[in-house]
């Protein structure tokens, strides 16, 4: 089964995700980040594949991408990164990245080597449902990749329902209309939707991403889902001269 | 061969909305919207109206004499210059801003480079009594400053774009986030034949009043519609869209698009997108980009803002990849001299973007009896600082 799956189904507790930028603040720690945050109990990892034209992202994540580039990361080296991690750890991964990347990279070779390193889904914001259902759903089905849709409150109920259709593994609720970026607090409006959502029944399991930033709003998140994504406030917390304990009080901070 | 937008809005392979879910409801608003809005009585009425009494439409299409004489063949100028504000930008955003009216959009947002497609909007919203906030990279606002005083004295908010490169490309970035962050209240007017389906569809449509008039104007001067050759510039490419757009069947009217090569093409400061740009998505839309290979787009360079675009709008990526279209590159020093020629001959200052399509002309070999229209898609008022510092001209 694959590992995201396997870890929806078996916990009970809120599930626990962090989304970090591959090659940042340093090119080779991409890794040793992974290792911190399965060895603190994160459930689920995000690792950004950094680009240029982030459409979809707030300045934490644009310049941790941006100097990320300059370290020398690319889709390869994160690939090549990711090749042994398998022997040693067993925390889902997905990548996250836009479609431009991909195609440069190839599609289907990408796939093919992703799999080979135990990469366990993705995240393509910018490949709309459509266009991945009507190009890509056989390729990707082929190396079994699964691919996660994103929702949002502008999202419409029969839409929502086509995604829980074809998402795999779980919905991504983007929590509010906005970018990536930390915010302090969740708004009344946000709440009804994310009752709203929670009251279609939905057969895939929905977590929450976008402005989650401490252990309050994952709380308030978590409540409302099976878990909550935490991003940019994580990448604004790595303290490169201290890495692993940076990655463990961040961690700490969520689950206290 | 088609060259219209398909159902699912691809020219061929380029084209389409890859766009993440949170423009999903706006894009799939103005997809199934766009036509029918535009199509009515009501709204061709208006747009029409204000195209004539407002823009100052028809354009004139002017017969240069001493710029025939030295390239040796018959050169008529669409000039779009004329126009209100200043370049043929006004036709969209005239559009644009009814469009969003019949939307019930109350906020206005859009990206510029040189600033004319800044100053298009800013004039439609004031006209409209409607919110305008501008997006436009750090390194336009300085070398575009009069066209930043005249947004801001049309009462629009201009937000410097400190991303990426801080021209263009990067405005465009933070105008698409401005809209993610804004989706309900707010409008993308979007200034060229760029970005997700319909976007460049709907921008080439507004723009084709261009070439709807070339064709009775033509007529008019040589009792022919059809020239031999339309010339023009093309960053994301809407001038040229609307100068080719009602000739886009006619096989026999060659068409030249013009692009800007910068320090030169293989100088790496170049903006030349269809001999440097590979198949990509930028900003919504499959086509042809700068990037590298490994697929990170290439800040492109241009002494003219309005070029300085890593892409080409997916209707030219589609002419050009089927040889419907031949592509030109000029030099920021080809252009330079062009301008001055130009001026010097004709009595007219073109914009830099413009001042690319007359170099063109140099080295493309015309019979004497050919027509030859150029787009003259802006004045040079803006680019006076850049002029005087760049050309030899006296005290």
């Amino acid at each position: 089964m694959n590992r995201i799956e396997a870890l929806l189904q078996k916990k009970k507790d809120p599930i626990l995700s962090i989304y970090y930028t591959a090659g940042y603040p340093s090119l080779q720690d991409t890794i040793p980040i992974l290792q911190s945050l399965s060895d603190a109990g994160v459930d689920l990892v995000e690792i950004g594949i950094p680009y240029s034209d982030p459409m979809a992202d707030g300045p934490t994540i644009q310049q941790s991408g941006t100097e990320a580039i300059a370290n020398g990361m690319t889709l390869r080296v994160l690939l090549d990164q990711l090749q042994s991690v398998r022997s040693r750890l067993e925390i889902p991964i997905i990548l996250m990245g836009y479609l431009n990347q991909l195609m440069q990279f190839g599609i289907e070779d990408f796939l093919k080597l992703a799999r080979k390193n135990g990469v366990d889904g993705l995240i393509i914001p910018d490949l709309p449902m459509d266009i991945y259902e009507k190009e890509y759903l056989t390729l990707f089905a082929k190396y079994e990749m699964p691919v996660v849709f994103l929702i949002t409150p502008q999202t419409s109920p029969e839409r929502i329902r086509k995604i829980d259709q074809l998402s795999q593994g779980f919905i991504y609720m983007v929590s509010d209309a906005s970018i990536t970026g930390a915010k302090s607090m969740i708004s009344q409006s946000q709440l009804d939707y994310f009752e709203r959502i929670a009251a279609l029944g939905l057969q895939t399991p929905v977590i929450t991403g976008f402005g989650i930033s401490d252990a309050e709003t994952f709380q308030t998140a978590s409540r409302y889902s099976r878990g909550a994504i935490i991003g940019s406030a994580f990448i604004k917390s790595l303290d490169s001269k201290n890495l692993a304990q940076s990655v463990k009080s961040f961690i700490a901070s969520i689950r206290s | 061969m088609n060259y219209a937008v398909d159902e699912n809005g691809f020219y061929g392979e380029f084209g389409g909305a890859f766009v993440p879910e949170m423009l999903h409801s706006n894009i799939e608003t103005l997809r199934s919207s766009y036509l029918d809005i535009t199509g009515t009585p009501t709204f061709q009425n208006k747009f029409r109206s204000l195209l004539k009494d407002y823009v100052g439409r028809p354009s004139p299409l002017y017969f240069a004499t001493r710029l025939s004489q030295a390239h040796g063949c018959q050169i008529y100028l669409k000039r779009e210059d004329l126009n209100h504000t200043g370049s043929h930008k006004i036709n969209n955003t005239i559009g644009q801003i009814l469009l969003a009216k019949e939307l019930g959009k109350t906020r206005i947002i859009a990206e510029t480079g040189a600033g004319q497609h800044g100053v298009a909007t800013a004039t439609v919203c004031a006209l409209m009594g409607l919110e305008c906030v501008v997006h436009m990279g750090v390194v336009d606002i300085a070398r575009q400053s009069p066209n930043v005083a005249r947004m801001r004295m049309l009462g629009a908010k201009v937000i410097p774009s400190r991303s990426g490169s801080q021209t263009l490309k990067d405005a465009t970035n933070e105008a698409i986030r401005d809209w993610i962050s804004h989706p309900v209240e707010t409008h993308y007017i979007i200034g060229s034949v760029v970005g997700p389906h319909p976007y460049p569809d709907m921008v080439a449509r507004f723009q084709s009043v261009i070439s709807e008039e070339m064709r009775w104007q033509l007529k008019e001067h040589t009792g022919r519609e059809n020239p031999d050759a339309i010339v023009a510039c093309v960053g994301g490419g809407s001038n040229a869209a609307g100068a080719f757009y009602h000739y886009l069947d006619q096989d026999e009217v060659r068409f030249v698009a013009v692009e800007a090569a910068g320090l030169g093409i293989d100088s790496g400061e170049s903006a030349a997108t269809s001999v440097l740009g590979t198949r990509g998505i930028i900003h919504g839309s499959r086509t042809l980009l700068m990037q590298t290979d490994d697929g990170q787009i290439t800040e492109p360079y241009s002494i003219s803002a309005g070029l300085d675009y890593p892409g080409i709008g997916p209707l030219h990526a589609h002419l050009l990849s089927t040889a419907r279209a031949e592509a030109v590159s000029v030099t920021d020093q080809e252009a330079l001299d062009a301008a001055l020629r130009l001026t010097r001959l004709e009595g007219i200052i073109p914009a830099l973007e413009t001042a690319h399509a007359f170099s063109a002309l140099d080295k493309i070999k015309f019979n004497e009896t050919d027509v030859v229209v150029v787009s003259l898609s802006g004045r040079g008022d803006k680019d006076l600082d850049t002029y005087i510092k760049n050309l030899p001209i006296d005290e």
